[in-house]
């Protein structure tokens, strides 16, 4: 069994894969790669399934080496010049990952998948819960993980770099920062000035920005009513707005109940462009209705199901 | 969904939607007063909408009246000084001696109304009205595991190292939160819980 090992692991490298949906009664995160559309490619690039364990890399610079014969790919923020194309490197070779000029994660899949025990379901690092990936915490300068087994479709030596994923899955960093959004529940407690100041204004990504969420900065949004409300659910997406009337948007480690009102929810297919996000950065929020953030998901999922399909074609 | 804000009415719920097994439902998670269903995509939200109305307008699932009974969890906690920095903040809120808030706090009868928040972090009701003192202007950083603290009208337990703007009286050695075990978290809605103080010497034995 294969392994890799971390030469440098920057500010924030950790284990992630589709995270865990379930356990929210539990009051755990569905977590996971923050972009994990970009997560699902990347695997599918280098021969694993989908859910395969990857690198989550915050900024970088970061340094790994394998030590045997790998296929790698990453998705996201450029890191890599090869953004979206499988590469292969040889055994011990020094894979060098740079800070990427716009955006901030990138998530980088090896052939055979980091293998590191499933906890809940799923190899995903809790950074709160301090579980999953290597001991629940952020990778560290020496550590090795351990790899599963290049799929048997990576025969095809010499043919991998004739592939690549789209533009809009792999260079999501490249996209403008502009976040659809469906109304949240508290939509109507907030006047349509301040609606209306929250979707043609551009908020600001404060230094608050972890992978539970970013607090922004810009128009205040005052509620109507300033009634105490219960927790209740909040997902990846959310936007509340605290009680200083700015907003907070929420990524995926964040908490499962929220007792802030919900203004409104970055619908799934922009959660890749909410990822990239680092502070400084400004966004923009413009509203579409619920049966279009329906018929975008389906639609990407579709796209997503030949591109899957066209891949096993390509490989078998 | 929003339901009544009652345990009863959340849980009942729960367990209908739990028992009806709709298709492409992953997750189902009470809170205070509604209940939240998560879908792996949303063509099967579309095609379930009519179905989860049916469930919910339907006969309540059998064993739904002893669903509040709950589990009967007893909890140690240790009381003394070196655990509860808050003690004097609320007796001065409370106008209780730090010995007398022990005492009322582990005579109460409570339930989880709810766990959120952080892994495994059960919010309890049944906080007798003279100890409910408001959260702490500025959150602390870092709350050491097993705090069980008091946050306006509510008190609780933080199952890990965590931030936190709760009031915190005491401490317990019992691990609220442990992935690698069946079931990770130690409570659920519903559950039922009773504080027992303990002394220091006790908290230090425990477990050993």
């Amino acid at each position: 069994m294969g392994k890799i090992t971390v030469l440098r692991s920057g500010p924030l490298a950790t284990v992630q894969d589709l995270g865990r949906p379930q356990h929210r009664r539990a009051g755990i995160a569905p977590g996971g790669a923050l972009d994990l559309h970009a997560a699902r490619v990347a695997n599918l690039l280098v021969g694993n399934p989908e859910t395969s364990g990857l690198l989550e890399i915050a900024l970088g610079p970061t340094r790994f080496r394998c030590d045997d014969e790998r296929v790698v790919a990453c998705c996201g923020a450029e890191i890599h010049a090869a953004l979206g194309r499988p590469f292969r490197i040889q055994p011990n070779e020094e894979l060098e990952l740079t800070p990427p000029p716009k955006g901030c994660r990138a998530w980088l899949a090896i052939s055979g998948g980091i293998e590191v025990p499933l906890v809940l379901g799923s190899r995903a690092t809790d950074l709160r819960g301090c579980f999953g990936g290597r001991e629940g915490r952020a990778l560290r300068d020496g550590d090795e993980l351990p790899l599963g087994q290049t799929a048997n479709n990576l025969k095809f030596k010499g043919r991998i770099a004739s592939w690549g994923a789209p533009a809009e899955w792999a260079r999501t960093a490249a996209r403008h920062p502009l976040l659809r959004v469906i109304h949240g529940s508290e939509w109507k407690n907030f006047a349509p000035a301040t609606q209306a100041a929250f979707l043609h204004g551009s908020y600001t990504v404060t230094a608050q920005a972890d992978r539970m969420g970013a607090r922004l900065e810009g128009a205040t949004l005052p509620r109507l009513s300033n009634a105490e409300m219960l927790s209740e659910a909040v997902v990846p997406g959310t936007i509340q707005v605290a009680n200083d009337g700015l907003p907070i948007l929420l990524l995926g480690d964040c908490q499962t109940i929220g007792g802030y009102p919900k203004i409104a929810h970055v619908i799934t297919v922009d959660l890749p462009i909410a990822a990239q996000l680092r502070p400084n950065d400004r966004v923009c929020f413009r509203s579409v209705s619920m049966a279009e953030a329906h018929d975008l998901f389906v639609a990407r999922e579709t796209d997503f199901s030949f591109f899957r399909a066209g891949l096993h074609l390509r490989s078998g | 969904m929003r339901v009544a804000n009652s345990l009863g009415e959340v849980l009942i719920t729960a367990r209908k939607l739990e028992a009806a097994k709709i298709s492409g439902v992953v997750d189902i998670a009470p809170a205070f007063a509604s209940v939240a269903v998560f879908f792996a995509s949303s063509g099967e939200l579309a095609n379930s909408t009519a179905r989860i109305q049916a469930v919910l307008g339907g006969r309540n699932p059998a064993g739904s009246g002893a669903l509040t009974k709950g589990r009967v969890n007893e909890v140690p906690v240790c009381y003394e000084a070196e655990f509860g920095p808050d003690l004097e903040v609320v007796a001065q809120q409370s106008q209780l001696s730090p010995r007398e808030i022990a005492l009322r706090h582990a005579d109460a009868a409570y339930q989880v109304r709810c766990v959120g928040f952080t892994p495994g972090f059960p919010f309890l009701s049944g906080l007798p009205k003279a100890l409910a003192t408001p959260r702490r202007a500025a959150p602390r950083l870092a709350v050491p595991p097993g705090s069980v603290a008091i946050g306006g009208a509510q008190t609780g337990i933080y199952p890990l190292s965590s931030p936190g703007g709760w009031n915190i009286i005491g401490r317990t050695p019992l691990r609220l939160f442990d992935a690698a075990r069946e079931p990770a978290a130690l409570f659920q809605a519903g559950d039922r819980v009773h504080f027992v103080a303990i002394t220091g010497a006790e908290f230090a034995r425990w477990g050993k």
